[in-house]
């Protein structure tokens, strides 16, 4: 029998590895991936809440997330492509102009 | 059944995500993701959640990777480091590849190919559209109206980022 906890602990898991992805990759493209992967984590927990909790906001939640996301990933790709345009790199060890 | 398909799915889901994080190059990741993606999409059908689960097929496995992928090759960012027999095996896999896939998805070829006589059953997704369209227009109509202003900014933002800027290049 799944129940709810089992959902919550993969969630956690993949939003885990989404920070780990963050953290640790230097490539940009990826870490913008990772995000993605760390909202899919978000989006599941709000799945599985919404079915054991017999309530349906989670899935309306879960559109207005997509929705960002995607909103994110257009501008985050954009501004990718911009800063290869600019420095030859997504590398983001050599995009440090404004880290302190 | 509904742990056996949690669990394969979770699996296929959690090793997925560590390819995602862990491999190399970024055309592996992305097409990890891909993967990534359908798996979570057979969670939400699991979980009952049918619209999101087409939802996240469409526009995560669809547009946003489609997305993803077109950005890593118009980057080029592995600078081409095949080797130069890639005529041999790889072409004969990815003409069975691509035929294996035409069979499926042909509809055609449903017609020719016998198929199962069951009738198909779409009052459950209909039941979880409607809920979930009820709910969208009637209490969540504001934030989804504000939605659409956000996309919006995000289409005119994300264009005028990634434009070419030859003329301030040649002032500056």
């Amino acid at each position: 029998m799944v129940t709810l906890h089992h959902y919550l602990i993969l969630s956690a898991m993949l939003f885990a590895l989404g920070a780990i992805g963050v953290m640790f990759r230097r490539n940009l493209i990826v870490i913008l991936m990772s995000l993605e992967l760390m909202l899919n984590a978000v989006n599941l927990s709000f799945i599985a809440l919404s079915r054991y909790q017999g309530s349906i906001e989670g899935q309306v939640f879960v559109l207005f997330i997509m929705v960002v996301a995607a909103a994110e990933v257009a501008v985050g790709l954009a501004i990718a492509v911009a800063i290869f345009r600019q420095r030859g790199t997504v590398n983001i060890n050599d995009i440090n102009l404004m880290k302190w | 059944m509904e742990t056996f398909l949690f669990y394969v799915l979770g699996v296929v889901t959690l090793v997925s995500a560590m390819c995602v994080v862990f491999l190399r190059r970024p055309i592996h990741n992305a097409l990890f993701m891909i993967l990534t993606m359908i798996g979570l999409a057979g969670l939400f059908m699991v979980l009952h959640a049918e619209f999101i689960a087409m939802v996240q097929l469409i526009v995560y496995a669809g547009a946003v990777m489609v997305l993803f992928l077109f950005v890593i090759m118009l980057l080029n960012l592995e600078r081409l480091k095949l080797p130069e027999d890639v005529q041999g095996l790889r072409r004969w896999f990815g003409i069975l590849l691509a035929v294996g896939m035409a069979c499926l998805v042909f509809p055609a070829l449903r017609v020719v190919l016998p198929g199962g006589t069951a009738k198909a059953v779409s009052s459950g997704l209909l039941q979880n559209t409607d809920i979930i369209a009820r709910e969208l227009f009637t209490t969540y109509l504001l934030p989804f109206e504000i939605t659409s202003v956000l996309l919006l900014s995000a289409i005119i933002g994300a264009v005028i980022l990634a434009r070419k800027r030859t003329k301030q290049r040649e002032e500056g």
